[in-house]
């Protein structure tokens, strides 16, 4: 998942003798494992969060397809070509699938796609980190779709109908993306000197990143405890960063390449590996505007739907035209 | 092997490859989101064509050279697509009127393909027509849409037909090479499938209120690799750069 720091009630969380009946009712649905549909009563912190949730995850796909994009013209071969021409075509049409789930709330996708490129709304922090050999193709999809995954597949048993359904046809194509990734970095970490040597580089720009991605600590958070009482949050982000850890350790470990953290261990007490935390101040850092790609990310999204807009305009009247023709027949 | 057959073989797939190219420099920056993930699918498609095309010429020449070969390790004079397929992108409405003009063709050449006497490449065109049928029908529709919408998509639609005319002549020439794979029953005469093609185009542009431009001269140099423009070095610095770099490695 994409979503990171959403901001719910900002209240403590009410407890079932503390609603009216209405709210209960609805809290009651949740609990006991309903789903809630578009025309369902629902309370506004939820739907708010919702739109929130699921349009940063909708432009987190959108922002998503540029530093892939970026290799599409030097992929290495015609099927590398091909896949990554693929998965960008799936992500554009996740993004798709969001912004329909978004609109069953009550947002447009115009508006949404307004409060992107105007900066209100944000998109995953991972996006704005720079793609610059061939096997960030791999890390990104061993990585990136690898903790997506984390966070997407509990969320296929979220309590809203639409997002919950969106994410089923999601996941099924992010885990082809991750196998696909992990296939590149199988090759570069296989490969010769200099591919090994790009493996591991990508490799270490891309592990703190990644790990970030499930944003920080949230044990204390009110707008946590909210979302997962809710059930539009299914874990806290530090139980999903272990699990993302504990997977991808033993992987990095069979492709011969070193997870950039020298206090990474198996920590067999736990049943868990030990790893140290990110740089956080980098993390918001990257959330205020200043991470290495922020600009540049902005700057496309903008001059894409500039540029566009007489395309659109131009469709619009067209579409226009041919109404009023067919009306004028009958 | 038949030098001919090769060199037929290598304008099938060179089209494909260098228009999927170009088609897959819109990634991510399309002016709708519908048109990112169209964009997209017709790359991935024309990509796919060109694995086919490629594969069966490296297997054709019978040197050892597979689809990867032919695309990453020839240079701007083997290539042998057409000039239209690797003009720069421009705007919207250029990009999707040289698609138009494009599907235009390759529609009818497909077509004429699927008949012949040689069971692999009436297999290929079998599969790719499928597709290119569909290319064919969003570009038209785009391209009316958009010639028949604002004051400004008109004019730059007609910008683009404007820009791009001198480049439709090369689709009908023909060649001993075509000479060859007529007399063989293999592939069509290019000139024969003209009559087609201004009837499907004129029907389009009446539709997207265009004026076809009166003057027919065109370009050569591109399917002969006789002249290209200088666009297609460009292209091939990107294209191939990995595989020209790190010849040792596989991917």
């Amino acid at each position: 998942m994409y979503a990171q720091m959403i901001k719910s009630t900002g209240k403590t969380v009410k407890t079932l003798d503390e609603m009216d009946p209405q709210e209960r009712a609805f809290q009651e649905r949740i609990d006991a494992g309903g789903k809630i549909e578009p025309k369902d009563w629902m309370p506004d912190g939820y739907r708010k969060t919702l739109i929130r949730q699921i349009g940063q995850h909708a432009h987190s796909e959108i922002v998503g397809q540029l530093p892939e994009g970026n290799w599409i013209t030097r992929a290495p071969t015609l099927e590398r070509k091909a896949i990554l021409l693929a998965k960008v075509q799936d992500e554009a049409g996740h993004g798709l699938y969001l912004y329909c789930a978004a609109e069953t709330l009550g947002v447009s996708r115009d508006q949404l796609t307004r409060d992107l490129l105007s900066g209100k709304m944000k998109y995953s922090s991972i996006f704005n980190y720079p793609t610059l050999t061939w096997a960030d193709m791999g890390a990104v999809g061993w990585l990136v779709d690898g903790a997506a995954i984390m966070n997407q597949v509990p969320l296929q048993r979220t309590s809203y109908g639409p997002y919950a359904r969106a994410m089923v046809r999601i996941c099924k194509e992010e885990s082809f993306h991750q196998r696909q990734g992990f296939d590149i970095m199988m090759k570069m970490a296989n490969g010769t000197d200099a591919q090994r040597k790009m493996a591991q580089d990508a490799l270490n720009r891309f592990w703190g990143p990644a790990l970030m991605m499930f944003g920080p600590s949230d044990e204390n958070s009110v707008h946590s405890a909210q979302s997962m009482a809710w059930k539009i949050k299914m874990n806290s982000n530090d139980e999903l960063r272990q699990k993302f850890v504990d997977q991808t350790a033993p992987q990095a470990a069979y492709l011969g390449l070193t997870i950039p953290d020298e206090t990474l261990a198996w920590n067999e007490e736990r049943g868990h590996y030990d790893f140290a935390q990110p740089d956080w101040s980098e993390f918001f850092d990257v959330l205020k505007g200043n991470g290495p790609c922020n600009t540049e990310r902005l700057e496309a999204r903008n001059k894409a739907w500039d540029d566009g807009a007489w395309v659109r305009e131009g469709l619009m009247a067209h579409a226009a035209k041919r109404r009023s023709n067919q009306f004028a027949a009958e | 092997m038949s030098a001919a057959l090769f060199e037929f073989l290598t304008r099938m797939g060179d089209n494909t490859l260098v228009l999927g190219h170009r088609v897959s420099e819109w990634c991510g920056i399309a002016p709708v989101l519908e048109e990112d993930i169209a964009l997209a699918n017709t790359a991935l498609d024309l990509i796919g064509q060109t694995t086919l095309w490629l594969s069966l010429a490296g297997e054709v020449e019978g040197k050892g050279r597979d689809a990867d070969a032919l695309a990453f390790h020839r240079d701007v004079w083997d290539f042998r697509n057409l000039l239209i397929t690797e003009q720069p992108n421009g705007d919207f409405g250029q990009t999707m009127m040289r698609q138009f003009l494009f599907d235009c063709w390759h529609v009818l050449y497909l077509d004429a393909l699927r008949n012949s006497s040689d069971a692999r490449i009436a297999a290929i065109a079998e599969k790719s027509l499928k597709e290119v049928t569909y290319h064919f029908e969003r570009s038209a529709e785009t391209v009316i849409g958009l010639g028949d919408g604002t004051e400004e998509s008109h004019r730059r639609m007609q910008a683009a037909l404007n820009r791009l005319w001198p480049f439709v002549g090369e689709m009908f020439d023909s060649d001993a090479v075509d000479q060859e794979m007529i007399a063989q029953g293999i592939a069509p005469d290019p000139q024969a499938l003209r009559p087609a093609f201004d009837a499907k185009l004129t029907d389009v542009m009446a539709k997207a209120t265009l004026a076809i431009p009166g003057d027919d001269f065109s370009h050569a140099g591109g399917r002969n690799g006789a002249r290209h423009t200088e666009h297609l070095g460009h292209m091939l610095t990107q294209m191939q750069w990995l595989q020209r770099a790190y010849p040792d490695a596989t991917w």
